[in-house]
């Protein structure tokens, strides 16, 4: 008899046997996944997506008096409100992707109880709709940039780094994506974790040169922020714009493949936990 | 053409709380595994038996299952309550994996274990049905292509581009289960959850069953709804604490599973002397026996009893009542016996056909003097159902009510 089934379902599945293709057929799934993301947030607010521009303006303005204005720490030359501005566009991504794809079994066990469909496309569409998110801050801060330049006398120096942008944005959403879904897989059954993540994550946030420039740091604290792999993208960003700062190839070097191993990893482990986990959740 | 092929299949389940205590067994598991050793739990994992409690913490919610389903087959699954029913249709809508074994598919699965999957209250009803026909499958061409027809069926026309918050219950529903009605699976799983719906939209639910049946497709279909089963389906299979029991045609299935609940139930109770019978010092228990002792809703159900009489009082008063299973008195019934002194008694009720719900039941009696004063109050140990009978119309659940009296219609 001819053995031509289109699936068969293993108690087990080999490491590498990750799903891609089928990840891609439900592509439309991930769309509107990222659509209802976006429209259900907003529905019911007066102001709507506005709160968009007011998060990481409240934010800019809380650092400028606190850290620049109080504790007197230096932007290096940077004009402050968009030395903070940057920082925190940058930061709202990368702890977005990371915190909100960590909880992707736990809050998402209601619907994945019920029904199959390829459990990345939770995750996924959670980047994605955080990049269009991204996209309008970025707007925001080129906007407060013009505004600065016209009517502050502010200077800028846009250079040819602004082209590696794009690659930057990815390496955060790689980064992001790759830790949440390892801290997914991992809380499905002991939640001790998911504790230890919302600290973390602010911690992680005073361990990367947004609120003061990695030039302000010296000694042994200078070398432990640089070996933080999120400050290349920081300083690459900043330098992109500003002209000041430090760039250096090698440091995006480490961070790509850090990023890249960590999402692969995370895809694995993810892969391994997405057959279960409902029995332990 | 074999579309299923289920071929030895386990699950085991863990029993208890997840805390300090499981991280040990993980950790034990894992270097097991490590090692290339068996699993150290498989060996002590039990039965699954939800009554008596296993000295261990892991219980086979399904054990050596082995099946196979042609296309267009409509497969009936029935079991009590905890045989591991569900836990085959989450294994096989890929909801969760089983422990070993394998289940081999031919074409798309969708399974209406819960219409609305997904549906998110703030979101119109024609985004609702986007989201939810992608996340059962569908590719949003195919979802517009057959957007007016799942719109049209649902009959919520009216309400679509408003939030699904503000839906009632009914069309909320009726729009969910349009949208997995028209997903057109190769296989299509249906749970009893579908059968506790409202009976419109029941008849739908099936109509939609036996329309993808006819075309050619593959059905199983989960309940102990077993009118519904011997009416829908060829196939059963009986499964019976994590094991399949009986694979027959529907009819055989659903006989072997009333023989194996008649066997839990106790439909005649009877003592030779008066010494081991129970009650007590006026009254003992002699012999109750239900007739027929597998009665269904329309048939005349006898019950007999016979007691010795120890007072010296010629006249007893015996009064039953009868309890279903939520240990509500359904009603109660008494008769006035004159008895010779130390003698035999023998007496039968008689509850009339068309009278009974559905369900299982058990007595309790009571035995005054003639002036009425209690002698003996005593729970029998009879137990017996009253089984449902094929309808001819469309509704196969449970009628509403204590009781189900068959009453008189008038036209006009």
């Amino acid at each position: 008899m001819k053995e031509n089934w289109t699936e068969v379902i293993n108690p087990k599945r080999s490491i590498f046997d990750i799903n891609f293709k089928e990840i891609w057929k439900y592509r439309d799934l991930i769309m509107l996944f990222v659509r209802r993301d976006f429209v259900s947030v907003y529905k019911q607010t007066v102001l709507g997506p506005l709160w968009l521009f007011i998060q990481p303006l409240f934010t800019t303005l809380t650092f400028f008096f606190v850290f620049n204005k109080i504790a007197k720490i230096p932007t290096d030359n940077i004009d402050p409100i968009l030395f903070y501005l940057s920082g925190i566009t940058l930061w709202n991504y990368f702890s977005d992707c990371f915190s909100k794809t960590s909880n992707t079994f736990v809050a998402n066990a209601g619907i994945f109880g019920k029904v199959y469909f390829p459990r990345l496309a939770t995750p996924i569409s959670i980047v994605i709709s955080n990049l269009i998110k991204l996209g309008i801050q970025i707007m925001l801060f080129v906007a407060i940039m013009l505004y600065q330049i016209m009517f502050n006398n502010v200077q800028i120096n846009i250079n040819s780094h602004i082209f590696i942008l794009p690659f930057l944005i990815l390496l955060m959403a790689v980064m992001g994506l790759g830790l949440g879904i390892i801290f997914s897989a991992l809380t499905t059954k002991y939640r001790d974790l998911s504790f230890l993540l919302t600290f973390g994550i602010q911690l992680l946030m005073y361990a990367t040169p947004i609120i003061y420039p990695l030039s302000f740091t010296s000694g042994k604290l200078h070398s432990l922020i640089s070996m933080n792999p999120l400050t290349p993208i920081m300083e690459s960003f900043r330098y992109a714009f500003f002209g000041i700062g430090s760039f250096d190839w090698s440091g995006l070097a480490v961070t790509s493949v850090f990023s890249f191993s960590v999402l692969f990893l995370g895809i694995i482990i993810f892969n391994q936990v997405e057959k279960s986990f409902m029995d332990t959740v | 053409m074999e579309v299923i092929k289920v071929e030895n299949l386990y699950k085991q389940y863990r029993l208890g709380q997840i805390s300090t205590g499981s991280i040990a067994h993980d950790l034990n598991r894992w270097w097991h595994t490590v090692r290339g050793k068996e699993d150290p739990y498989e060996k002590v994992t039990g039965l699954n038996n939800r009554e008596s409690s296993g000295s261990n913490n892991y219980v086979w919610a399904l054990q050596d299952i082995n099946f196979s389903v042609n296309q267009g087959e409509v497969l009936g699954i029935i079991g009590r309550n905890g045989a591991g029913k569900s836990t085959l249709l989450k294994i096989l809508s890929k909801v969760t994996s089983p422990t070993k074994g394998s289940i081999k598919v031919n074409g798309r699965i969708a399974s209406l274990l819960e219409v609305g999957t997904g549906f998110h209250p703030e979101l119109t009803g024609r985004e609702n049905i986007f989201l939810n026909g992608a996340i059962l499958g569908m590719s949003k061409s195919e979802i517009r292509s057959k957007f007016d027809e799942i719109v049209a069926f649902s009959g919520v026309e009216k309400y679509i581009d408003t939030p699904v918050k503000r839906y009632s219950s009914g069309m909320y529903v009726r729009l969910a289960f349009a949208v997995a009605a028209h997903l057109e699976p190769e296989i299509l799983i249906v749970d009893e959850v579908l059968a506790v719906g409202d009976a419109e939209f029941q008849k739908k639910c099936l109509g939609k069953m036996k329309d993808v049946s006819e075309q050619g497709r593959t059905v199983l279909f989960v309940s102990h709804n077993l009118v519904a089963v011997k009416s829908l389906c060829k196939q059963g299979i009986l499964m019976e604490r994590g094991s399949i029991s009986f694979i027959g045609s529907a009819e055989e299935t659903v006989e072997h599973y009333m023989k194996a609940n008649a066997e839990q139930l106790n439909t005649f109770v009877s003592y030779d002397t008066r010494s081991n019978a129970p009650g007590n010092e006026c009254i003992k228990i002699n012999k109750i026996e239900v007739n027929p002792s597998n009665p269904f809703i329309t048939d005349e159900i006898k019950i007999h009893f016979s007691f010795w009489n120890l007072t010296d009082d010629p006249s007893i008063f015996l009064a039953f009542d009868l309890i279903d299973l939520h240990e509500e008195v359904v009603f109660g019934s008494g008769f006035s016996f004159e008895t010779g002194l130390d003698n035999l008694c023998h007496g039968t009720c008689i509850i009339p056909s068309d009278l009974m719900n559905d369900g299982v039941y058990s007595l309790q009696l009571y035995f005054n003097s003639s002036d009425m004063r209690l002698l003996l109050n005593i729970p029998s140990k009879i137990f017996f159902e009253v089984a449902d009978k094929e309808r001819n119309y469309a509704y196969f659940g449970k009628i509403n009510g204590v009781v189900r009296p068959k009453l008189k219609w008038n036209v006009g």
